[in-house]
């Protein structure tokens, strides 16, 4: 079977919620929409106080060439544009929207019909997957197009599609495979046009076993789309050992996934992809997975961008007495909210709720040079050492000894047996030399 | 058999003596000739190497003192006063008369002005809270107690106190080397004059939000009323972004701001009490 070599653990998979069909969350009164759900420059706001404004109607618009159009979730009257305290109890500029029924503009389609036939050319496809404001729907949230803009010098010989979802608790993408398999292989040969690719290659954990024999069947009726499983071991679903495990390249450090001729995508953005090119529907709703130990239902959700964590969690039966983390994402690459009342984003993927039990943070001992971190980083980095460098502020050592290369993904953390939080140094050590990295670009 | 050893012998020497001449040579050739009072200023320099004057370790400042021959704008602040004037007067100059100047932490967000919306347990580092969550106390601008201005004092100067969550600045041990400012993710920390008979007053607050906003999370935040920039009577306050600030050059230590603010976000430090009000921020500083 399929996998990356370096690295790697198994956590436990929990997942709970991968039975439960998609449920549709009602639309709240209140929306309330950041005009920044993505990595890259704000959008910037073109709606004011008191416009009202269809689902699926523009309006913040992206700035620069890193960045991504917001669309509104939902029909109703702009109440204010200001800074509302986001999931980090930071304020953030969103555009607050009172709803009013559900009017779609008139441009989309609404008909649940499959449409084969794509009839853009490839610039065509680009410039409208940037128009609808898609962006990576695997929690990342990276502008989509930009992806899609092949730089001078190099070129895609392969689309990698994502259908792994290492995370554990998380079940979006299982979900989004089962039920809708066949949007999500139109939306991959659309993408395999932009890119001007003639062969596609989808990567599933091998705890998905019904979403990997739908997709094999449905791979038959497409052309050069081959389904392939993978070995479960986290990090899996992070692009650089997806692109190890399916075609055995290895992208160089600072580098992109182009540079070995391949472009990767999570399925949950081909099918986001499917719907604005072929239905002309900006991307303005996601699926939630809200799952938890103790929660009632755990369930997966489509829920509008902007309504509220706290009403998905009512959905799923209300926030258990036993609670003591609610985390956006996953438990490995997850944030711990501080505020419930934050709304979802196109790039939430998750909302777990973990117990009391489950939130306990062991006490932190001296490292004992046991060398398990080492052995787990995915990317071959040494995290003890970063760790330390970044601890007692050393910046240029740990830039040279690759500490951008680092992906967050929490193994190292997870793996200490003296519970050191290797991750949380490595973070404020990365923060630090991207600063560096920035002063002496300038 | 003699004549063996005689050679070794003989050899050996020979080889010595050559290494003596190339070794005496390139130690003349490459002599680095220093003005020998570089060294003398070192002695008197108090060899802390923690950068407070600018410049990094004791002997860097004691050659660009020596270099330049004056001691304009250099100063020791560990030293102080005493170590300038004697290097001042080996050097046959004149010290600067300097203010002494001590690290001020402008936050009075305690546990109990601020009290905690949520709990934070991981890794004690103020820069690392900093990006990833606003805070315990849900202030964007607050002290975030978690010691990062603590590991980078060299002179243990500063302590957090645990009754209130925030860092005390120790009055005699501080030498307003500015490491704390450094380490400060927020820059709450700043270098201002100590005062006469150590007095000082200072706006204890750095937030920039709209009032109502910066009151929600603490009772002692600065709501950017204006009041105080009004009532002094040197102009020393001045009001940016709904945030007032003290000119310590302009301050002359008349406490009529201190009174006059409505939240008592305005600090004085080692004043007699006066009895009508009661003690807004004396609580939390050294």
């Amino acid at each position: 079977m399929k996998t990356f070599k370096l690295g790697g653990i198994h956590p436990e998979e929990n997942k709970i919620s991968a039975q439960q069909p998609i449920e549709v969350v009602p639309i709240p009164k209140t929306v309330f929409i950041p005009v920044s759900q993505h990595l890259g420059a704000p959008a910037k706001p073109i709606v004011e106080k008191g416009e009202v404004v269809k689902t699926g109607q523009l309006i913040a618009k992206g700035e620069g060439f890193i960045s991504a159009n917001v669309h509104s979730s939902v029909s109703g009257t702009v109440q204010k544009v200001e800074e509302i305290v986001d999931y980090s109890g930071y304020r953030r500029l969103s555009i607050v929207i009172d709803t009013n029924g559900d009017e779609w503009m008139d441009t989309i389609d609404r008909t649940t019909t499959l449409k084969k036939e794509c009839t853009l050319d490839s610039k065509a496809i680009v410039d409208k997957i940037n128009e609808m404001g898609i962006v990576g729907m695997g929690g990342a949230t990276f502008p989509s197009y930009v992806k899609l803009n092949v730089p001078q010098g190099h070129k895609a010989e392969y689309l990698l599609i994502n259908g792994v979802e290492c995370e554990p608790y998380l079940t979006s993408d299982h979900r989004l495979m089962l039920e809708k398999g066949r949007e999500i292989m139109v939306g991959i040969t659309i993408l395999m046009k932009a890119l001007m690719v003639t062969k596609a290659m989808i990567g599933i954990e091998n705890n998905k076993k019904d979403a990997f024999q739908l997709m094999t069947d449905l791979a038959a009726e497409f052309q050069d789309i081959t389904v392939h499983t993978l070995k479960v071991k986290y990090p899996q679903g992070a692009e650089k050992q997806l692109i190890k495990a399916l075609i055995n390249r290895e992208v160089p450090s600072g580098k992109l996934p182009i540079e070995v001729g391949c472009v990767v995508h999570n399925v949950g953005t081909a099918f986001a992809v499917y719907e604005a090119i072929q239905k002309n529907k900006p991307l303005f709703e996601r699926i939630v997975t809200v799952t938890g130990k103790s929660i009632k239902k755990p369930s997966n959700l489509l829920a509008r961008v902007g309504t509220s964590i706290s009403d998905l969690i009512a959905m799923t039966g209300g926030l258990p007495d036993d609670s003591g983390k609610i985390i956006s994402g996953g438990p490995m690459m997850g944030r711990a909210l501080s505020n419930a009342d934050a709304p979802i984003t196109k790039g939430t993927s998750g909302i777990l709720v973990m117990t009391e039990k489950e939130s306990k943070r062991v006490p932190v001992l001296n490292c004992i040079r046991c060398g398990r971190c080492v052995t787990v980083c995915a990317m071959g980095l040494e995290p003890f050492l970063l760790a330390k460098l970044a601890e007692n502020k050393v910046w240029e050592e740990a830039e040279a000894e690759h500490i951008m290369d680092c992906m967050e993904c929490g193994s190292c953390q997870y793996t200490c047996p003296s519970g050191r939080p290797l991750l949380d140094h490595v973070r404020v050590g990365k923060f630090e030399v991207a600063k560096i990295i920035r002063t002496r670009k300038n | 058999m003699n004549s063996t050893i005689l050679i070794a012998v003989v050899a050996m020497f020979a080889i010595g003596i050559t290494a003596a001449i190339i070794i005496y040579i390139v130690a003349q050739k490459f002599k680095v000739i220093e003005n020998p009072l570089i060294d003398e200023v070192v002695e008197l320099l108090p060899g802390a190497h923690c950068g407070g004057c600018g410049y990094p370790g004791c002997r860097a400042l004691a050659e660009t003192m020596v270099k330049r021959g004056s001691l304009e704008n250099l100063n020791c602040p560990v030293g102080g006063k005493e170590v300038m004037g004697q290097i001042a007067a080996l050097m046959g100059l004149v010290a600067e008369e300097k203010e002494p100047m001590i690290a001020v932490l402008r936050c009075s967000g305690s546990k109990l002005h601020a009290p905690d919306k949520v709990l934070y347990e991981g890794a004690s580092s103020c820069s690392f809270l900093h990006q990833l969550n606003v805070g315990e106390s849900g202030c964007p601008y607050g002290c975030l107690g978690q010691g990062d201005c603590v590991f980078s004092c060299k002179f243990d100067a500063i302590v957090i106190d645990d009754k209130t969550g925030l860092p005390v600045i120790d009055n005699e041990k501080c030498v307003a080397c500015g490491a704390c400012v450094k380490a400060c993710p927020r820059q709450i920390i700043e270098i201002r004059f100590k005062g006469k008979k150590d007095r000082r007053i200072y706006v204890s607050c750095v937030n920039k939000e709209k009032g109502g906003i910066a009151r929600k999370n603490c009772t002692v935040a600065c709501i950017g009323c204006g009041k105080c920039v009004k009532i002094c009577p040197f102009e020393a306050i001045t009001m940016e972004n709904n945030l007032a600030y003290i000119d310590f050059e302009k301050c002359k230590l008349c406490r009529k701001c201190v009174k006059e603010c409505p939240t008592n976000a305005i600090a004085e430090l080692n004043f007699p009490v006066i009895k009508e009000k009661a003690q807004p921020n004396t609580e939390v500083q050294a």
